[in-house]
């Protein structure tokens, strides 16, 4: 049975639409990222599940009961929901127990069950040592495990993350990543996760949902996402692609140069010959130094010029330009294959790789 | 997991719900919004709406007239007021800020000695009631047996006087040097502000210390001595007790001690209305047009980084310069408050506490024991200035919470209704009290009640820019973190947001405590025979000419001042009535 239902939710201010007609499910104990860049409608939405914000239009179910509509909202403190904030929000005039045990006492449950709950949940997240300090002595990422600890010894109906690791340096954000999958893991609780990282949202969801402008535009699993865009915003949002624009037509795509074999590119074609875009990743293609001997069928093989080359450290970026083509394509290459600018190469399509987006 | 999530009734979808509906969702704070509307309009709206109002009606009657102008602008007598209330606060002003701007420069960039002193005798001269200065000079320089005047006699063997504070420079002095530390505040807090790599700048280009202080650091921080400069304008046309203390003996009459002359039996509150309107327009006119002035972008040239510092070298121009602040500093505070104590403790106080058989402590026994009224005032003062601090704080933290949350809309109507007595002179705002509510239906003349009302109004203003600090401060997801978690919005505050705030709160229920325990201005036209606050008596006897009582009374408000002050400073911080809003 489904447990979080957004059904065509929208909030307008005016004549602004910041969250447009937004249909979301969410299964028992799922993990979902919504994920967009800054002003995408990510947190709104977030905030509408939480009871925060009014929507103006569509609706927000749990369990089948209705939590939100227009003009009659649940307010938050009667969602049984519970939240991770941008900020943490660790209230500094508690100490760290105080925090974590603010919902259970609110709850009314007897000091000593609140009192072994918070001992067990800091436990979970490394913090019992520090139970009896003020927040003001923790650092960022002590009080990060303050607010999870306190979000989730309540066990929430929902769990509401609101960019929780956006104040974290790199290194603990990477941390704190597998910490966040590692806890939904063991507590399986049902999870909605606004971030603006790509790399967050892999790591923790079990589906992304990807906004923009308001809008979902492709709710699916993140290899999913990452390998099969259904739209030019996810394609470019989503890691880095090459996106080609070209001419499809009695079986095959026409490109500038060059053209493939419909028949071996994955996913529909349209019925009609029409023009299309790909997205190609740079990790779809390869280069080599000499023309290798064509072993697969139909896969294409270009001539290339070397035009420009980044190296990453885990891998080299190269922009190749294939002959006879108007086109610059990014390709990945791993550290050791070093070719200079201006040289000669080969280049490889993997077009089982290539993704047709709209 | 817990399954407490329930609806009344599940609500259908994209159906605009019922007004049921609505009543059930409805927040308290909407209701709350309605109340404070109601209590801001009582405390701002109706005593201003209705000062303008019987400025057009006649006495008695309450007939449309234009009589209360004609007679208030019909005498060259009143016209003269009206100019030199202007001219004073000019030169008052102007005064101050000659005052105030070089010893902000010397205790922020340079390497003056004795900042702590300078700091203390500006904070000293801030914390004093005004009119305790204006007795002190009285003493110091009255023309017959002031202290200044009689050492000068004696050093010259002369006949006649040295200074005389009943004139206008006098004063004009008198006034500057208890308002110019506005003026430091303001443009210390400015030049605190200011990068040296800007003198920097300059130096590199060739410009020395004093061409870089002339060209760079003075220019910046003008916008903040023009402003400091317009407050104690404004400050200084609005002051009811040192023109009264001095003024009125030395003939010289301004448009406060006028608008208290207008209220000598028979009152004439409409004349006075008619005739409090310039100082009202002046006042709102020239903050309006700081405002618009100050929203231009561009004259606000300083960043609000404060960058490297470093303190100029005076050499040895140092002695000069801090003797200018001990100079300034002596005459603020030192010297009138010497004087004041030792007047206290003298049965003559022109005769010096050596003189033999001088020095008493009659002059306190009489007050604290054997007065009909200094007692009495002393715990009136102390409970009104409590109550209205007490209601100011709880108004100011309600609205600023609405206004700040944006529970309602419109609600930051409710902000300017609590901003707007910042605009209103204090004795003009007393004139609008007692024509509103001295007289029956409500009657409230001669009560506790009315001037508790008057002072929670005047200093709403400094209790609002308090609270809304305080609140801003604290991040909306404080709360919500609260609220998911099971808390509603009521629990939310009294559990998070409160204890967050109240050590601001206090702060500023202590400034409005301080500054309304020594308000004269409107005190004096609102008390009744039975509720005379400690300023109000300590004019009623300035009036009596009793020198050594008055000096003692004096000594009195000024222990209590200080010990409010102390107990400030331990609780909120040792600047915490100088921090600029």
């Amino acid at each position: 049975m489904p447990r979080l239902t957004l059904k065509g939710l929208g909030k307008a201010y005016g004549k602004l639409k910041v969250v447009d007609d937004v249909d979301l499910t969410l299964e028992e104990g799922e993990f979902v990222s919504l994920l967009g860049p800054s002003g995408c409608g990510k947190t709104t939405t977030l905030r509408m599940i939480a009871g925060f914000v009014e929507p103006t239009s569509g609706s927000i179910t749990l369990n089948g009961q209705v939590l939100s509509a227009p003009g009659a909202v649940l307010p938050p403190e009667k969602r049984g929901m519970s939240m991770i904030f941008q900020s943490y929000a660790i209230w500094p005039n508690m100490t760290v127990a105080e925090n974590v045990g603010f919902g259970l006492t609110l709850k009314k449950l007897p000091k000593e069950e609140v009192r072994a709950k918070v001992k067990r949940i800091l436990e979970v997240v490394q913090m019992a040592h520090l139970a009896d300090r003020y927040p003001a002595e923790l650092s960022g990422g002590q009080q990060q495990r303050v607010a999870l600890a306190r979000a989730i010894v309540v066990q929430p109906a929902v769990l509401l993350l609101d960019e929780p690791l956006s104040n974290l340096d790199a290194n603990l954000r990477e941390e704190m990543r597998f910490e966040i999958r590692r806890l939904h893991d063991e507590f399986r609780f049902t999870t909605v996760y606004v971030t603006h990282d790509q790399a967050e949202a892999m790591a923790t969801a079990d589906r992304i949902a990807v906004m923009q402008g308001g809008r979902i535009e492709q709710v699916d699993a993140p290899h999913v996402i990452y390998t099969r865009p259904r739209t030019r915003f996810v394609a470019g949002f989503i890691g880095r692609t090459n996106l080609i624009e070209g001419r499809f037509a009695n079986g095959e795509v026409g490109l500038d140069g060059f053209a493939l074999r419909s028949d071996q590119i994955p996913g529909s074609m349209p019925a009609s010959s029409q023009p299309i875009l790909l997205s190609l990743r740079p990790q779809g293609m390869a280069l080599h130094r000499g023309r290798p001997a064509t072993g697969r069928d139909g896969v294409p093989l270009l001539a290339a010029t070397v035009a420009q080359r980044t190296y990453l450290g885990e891998s080299w970026d190269y922009i190749v330009h294939p002959e006879a083509s108007g086109l610059k394509l990014r390709v990945t290459a791993p550290p050791l294959q070093v070719h200079e600018v201006g040289e000669s190469v080969w280049l490889e399509i993997d077009p089982q790789q290539i993704a047709v987006v709209n | 997991m817990t399954e407490t999530v329930t609806l009344p009734k599940p609500a259908i979808e994209a159906r605009p719900p019922g007004v049921l509906t609505r009543l059930r969702y409805l927040e308290p704070s909407n209701l709350l919004w309605l109340l404070l509307v109601l209590i801001l309009l009582f405390l701002v709206a109706v005593p201003i709406g209705k000062l303008l109002v019987v400025s057009f009606e006649q006495q008695g009657t309450g007939a449309f007239t234009l009589s209360n102008y004609a007679t208030a602008y019909g005498r060259v007598r009143y016209l003269e007021a009206l100019g030199n209330s202007l001219i004073l606060g000019t030169s008052s002003a102007l005064l101050a800020a000659v005052f105030a701007v070089p010893m902000a420069w010397a205790v922020s960039r340079t390497d003056m000695p004795g900042k702590g002193l300078t700091w203390a005798a500006v904070m000293g001269a801030f914390i004093m009631p005004p009119y305790l200065g204006a007795v002190g000079w009285i003493l110091l320089a009255g023309p017959n047996s002031g202290f200044i005047n009689q050492a000068w006699r004696w050093v010259t063997g002369a006949e006649g006087a040295l200074v005389n504070v009943y004139s206008f420079p006098g004063l004009a002095l008198v006034i500057a040097l208890h308002s110019f530390p506005l003026i430091f505040i303001f443009v210390k807090s400015a030049l605190d502000l200011i990068s040296s790599e800007m003198e920097d700048a300059a130096n590199i280009l060739g410009a020395g210390t004093m061409t870089a202080t002339r060209r760079v650091t003075l220019p910046l921080v003008w916008p903040a001595i023009l402003g400091g400069t317009i407050v104690v304008f404004l400050e200084t046309i609005a002051l009811f007790g040192t023109p009264a203390i001095i003024g009125i003996p030395a003939r010289i009459n301004v448009v406060t001690t006028q608008l208290w002359q207008f209220f000598e039996y028979p009152v004439r509150v409409e004349v006075a209305a008619a005739y409090a309107m310039p100082l009202l327009l002046i006042t709102v006119g020239i903050i309006l047009a700081q405002k618009l002035l100050l929203a231009r972008k561009g004259y606000v040239s300083q960043t609000g980084k404060g960058g490297e510092r470093r303190i100029i070298r005076l050499g040895v121009w140092r002695w000069p310069v801090f003797a200018y602040c001990a100079i300034v500093g002596s005459m603020a505070v030192v010297m009138p408050v010497a004087v004041l104590l030792q007047s206290s403790f003298a049965k003559a106080w022109g005769r010096g506490l050596l003189a033999p058989g001088n020095f008493t402590f009659d002059n306190y026994t009489y007050l604290l024991f054997r007065h009909e009224m200094a007692l009495s005032s002393i715990w009136n003062t102390l409970w009104y200035s409590a109550t209205a601090a007490t209601a100011a704080v709880l108004i100011a933290v309600l609205v600023a919470y609405i206004v700040t949350r944006k529970l309602v809309p419109f609600g930051s109507a409710l902000g300017f209704l609590a901003m707007a007595p910042f605009v209103i002179p204090g004795i003009v705002m007393a004139i609008g009290f007692y024509a509103a509510y001295a007289a029956p239906p409500l009657a409230l003349y001669g009560t506790a009640l009315i001037i508790i009302l008057a002072f929670t109004a005047r200093f709403l203003p400094i209790a609002f820019a308090n609270a809304s600090a305080a609140v801003r401060s604290v991040h909306p997801e404080m709360e919500e973190a609260s609220r998911i978690l099971g808390g509603g919005r009521l629990m939310t505050v009294a559990r998070i947001t409160a204890p967050l705030i109240r050590r601001s709160l206090l702060g500023g229920w202590l400034i409005v405590f301080i500054v309304a325990s020594r308000e004269l201005s409107s005190a004096v036209f609102l008390v009744g025979p039975r509720t005379r606050t400690m300023a109000v008596l300590l004019y009623d006897l300035s009036e009596a000419g009793n020198f050594e009582v008055l000096s003692a009374f004096g000594g009195l408000l000024l222990a209590i001042t200080l010990i409010l002050v102390g107990i400030g400073m331990k609780l909120a911080g040792r600047d915490f009535m100088l921090r600029r809003n």
